[in-house]
């Protein structure tokens, strides 16, 4: 592998565009010798809807876990908001180890717990819907609210934040009544049914007051009614809160549908990226999705 | 407090439950004042009752961590000691501790310091709370299962250090203390053990109540929800330990004279059994299953004595005997309530009400489904 090292701290935040949210640096994640994410490089700008798609396997949630901090990237950079977020490069055994086509970077590595990520305003939804599964709808957003409240641990115990907690239980119930969640707020999160769950879902996240919204497969398991029904749920939401989302879909007509630009992801290699026509159209995307035999390849 | 989060019942269900509860508030306190009067002819049941608070205390703070944060731990015995201990040192009578420390004496550096017992509770407590932030620093980052094995090693180590000889002049090795003086009144001891569980509550209640819950629900989603999950587990142990040492404070006090063999894990288990029989994740659960197991251990006292009937003895009936039906109850509990008394519900007196009347259909409906089933197979 070759040592040679790439100098791009503060070439890239003077570089980036105005309108940058947030920006895939050459990022590679490799587990032992499995490189799941391979050189992945994208950006999403304000306001957009930005899709990334690609067969099972392809390494789409596994970006997504680099994004928030779930996984610490072998090598590349993370910037949000044009500022550097998270940077890594290969190191102890990983340098020896490492198979990324981008050659390791030279930089200070920069690491973030999810939770940090979450506070800078990127929020997000799991494949697997991950809801407070015991706690009503209400406390699963409330919960949320958590993070941008004043309070301590004495102030609270002792109802001195009366003031704050009312206020966070306005601003809950008033964004369960925007997502038409407000019946349901003392059901059991897990008793509702598989569509309103993704909607809590949404809504939780949307508490954080994200600027960034990753949706890790909102669709999953919808049919093609829900499937229409989320699609003009996340335009709105996108108008509604001047959010920049960004998913991941297998759908493809929900992405077509609403996306301003898709970038498609093969065995961890990005192979295309475009607007939803010209990924229509692109041979390589066609190929990756329904299969090439030897000759073609 | 609680009200707030179920708004469903309506305001005249609302002002029943308030008077329900206050005329039980009303009662415990008629009850408090009747056996202050006459302390010397219910000791017995009153020393019952005290031992019952204090489980109780150290059962809730038990129940914050491992029902509310889903963190096990098994060090309950060794943050009681550090409070226990505490308590202890700083309230014996100065003029006392010659014939306390009887074997090597104090150590002078303590020899004159009193504090009043409410200020070495508090200090006993917060003792606890810093030796558990101490450790959770290196074991919270890990699963919890790792928390269980460590505190539980923690736990015999504190006994260990208290009946070391080199720590004669402070804890009096394995002498234990004696002649804590007892509390004031009836009154201050429920007072303080009311205090501690209604700060649990208050505390489980408030947003920060809300973290914990949402940690045990999901760490990842809750992680992703801006919590720092190793910040609110230390939080949730470090509180849990404050109380578990206040605990201690209260049963050294209540108890009078202490020694290491207090603080084994037989202890500790103990407390976990009172969890896991009044319900994971339910306060009141927990208060009732102190009461019930310590009364219980009472009851059953009758075990132990030797039955004679007809003139001929039975056998089993013999000292110890009665923790094995203690025992074969408690799994028969567990066996067929597998959630404990109360599940994660809270005890109120509407609920009561109606788990009284759900009795009789109970019943029926029971013979039902077994018939039922038989029909299937």
């Amino acid at each position: 592998m070759s040592t040679e090292t790439l100098p791009n701290e503060n070439v890239l935040s003077k570089s980036l565009p105005e309108n940058n949210v947030l920006r895939l640096q050459n990022i590679t994640m490799q587990f032992g010798g499995v490189v799941a994410v391979n050189n992945l490089s994208l950006d999403v700008n304000k306001d957009e809807i930005v899709a990334l798609i690609g067969p099972n396997g392809a390494g789409k949630t596994t970006a997504f876990n680099c994004i928030t901090g779930i996984y610490e990237p072998t090598n590349g950079e993370v910037w949000f908001q044009k500022n550097l977020m998270l940077a890594n490069r290969p190191h102890g055994k990983m340098q020896k180890m490492y198979l990324g086509n981008f050659p390791p970077m030279d930089l200070t590595p920069v690491v973030k717990s999810p939770d940090e990520v979450t506070r800078l305003g990127i929020a997000r939804t799991f494949q697997n819907i991950r809801l407070f599964h015991e706690l009503t709808v209400f406390d699963n957003v409330l919960i949320a609210k958590h993070m941008r409240a004043s309070q301590n641990v004495f102030s609270a115990t002792l109802r001195i934040n009366h003031a704050e907690e009312k206020r966070m239980r306005d601003e809950t119930a008033e964004l369960l009544n925007m997502q038409g969640l407000l019946k349901y707020k003392d059901d059991i999160a897990s008793s509702l049914p598989y569509g309103l769950q993704r909607r809590l879902e949404i809504a939780r996240a949307l508490a954080t007051g994200p600027s960034l919204l990753l949706l890790d497969e909102p669709a999953a398991g919808m049919n093609p009614q829900e499937t229409q029904e989320l699609a003009d749920f996340i335009k709105q939401l996108r108008n509604e809160y001047r959010l920049t989302i960004f998913m991941i879909e297998h759908h493809m007509d929900l992405v077509m549908k609403i996306s301003n630009r898709i970038y498609v992801l093969d065995f961890g290699r990005q192979i295309a990226e475009g607007s939803p026509e010209e990924i229509q159209n692109n041979q390589r995307v066609i190929d990756a999705y329904l299969g090439v035999g030897e000759k073609d390849a | 407090m609680k009200n707030t989060q179920t708004n469903s019942a309506s305001p005249l269900q609302k002002k029943k439950n308030f008077t329900a509860n206050l005329i039980t508030i009303i009662a415990g306190i008629a009850l408090i004042a009747f056996l202050e009067a006459n302390k010397s002819a219910f000791s017995y049941q009153i020393s019952i009752l005290e031992r019952s608070a204090v489980m109780a205390v150290v059962a809730v703070s038990m129940n914050l961590l491992t029902g509310f944060t889903g963190l096990f731990s098994l060090g309950q015995a060794g943050f009681m000691a550090i409070g226990a201990y505490t308590v202890a040192i700083f309230t014996i009578p100065v003029q006392e501790r010659a014939s306390v420390y009887y074997v090597d004496g104090i150590a002078p550096a303590l020899a004159n310091v009193h504090l009043p017992f409410w200020l070495a509770l508090l200090v006993g407590g917060l003792l606890a709370a810093g030796i558990a932030a101490l450790i959770g620093i290196p074991v919270l980052r890990l699963k919890s299962d790792y928390l269980a094995i460590a505190t539980l090693g923690f736990s015999e180590i504190i006994r260990a250090l208290i009946s070391a000889p080199q720590f004669n002049k402070i804890t009096n090795g394995s002498y234990g203390l004696k002649n804590i003086p007892a509390f004031p009144n009836l009154f201050v001891f429920f007072g303080i053990v009311i205090l501690c569980i209604g700060l649990m509550i208050l505390l489980i209640n408030s947003s920060y109540g809300r973290v914990f819950k949402a940690i045990r629900e999901d760490e990842v989603a809750a992680e992703s929800m801006g919590i720092n999950l190793f910040h609110y587990k230390e939080l949730s142990f470090v509180i849990s330990s404050f109380f578990t040492g206040v605990g201690g404070g209260l049963l050294a006090m209540f108890m009078r004279s202490i020694d290491s063999k207090t603080f084994q894990v037989t202890l500790t288990y103990e407390i976990l059994l009172i969890v896991v029989l009044g319900g994971i994740g339910s306060v009141t659960g927990s208060v009732l299953g102190a009461f019930l197991i310590t009364f219980g251990k009472e009851w059953l006292r009758f075990f132990d004595e030797p039955l004679v009937i007809a003139g001929v003895s039975i056998p089993l009936f013999r000292t110890g005997f009665r923790m094995v039906i203690f025992s074969i109850i408690l799994m028969l509990v567990v066996l067929f309530h597998s959630r404990g008394l109360m599940g994660s519900n809270e005890f109120s007196w509407p609920g009561f009400v109606r788990w009284l009347k759900s009795f009789p259909a109970r019943f029926t409906k029971k013979k039902k489904a077994v018939s039922d089933g038989g029909e299937k197979s």
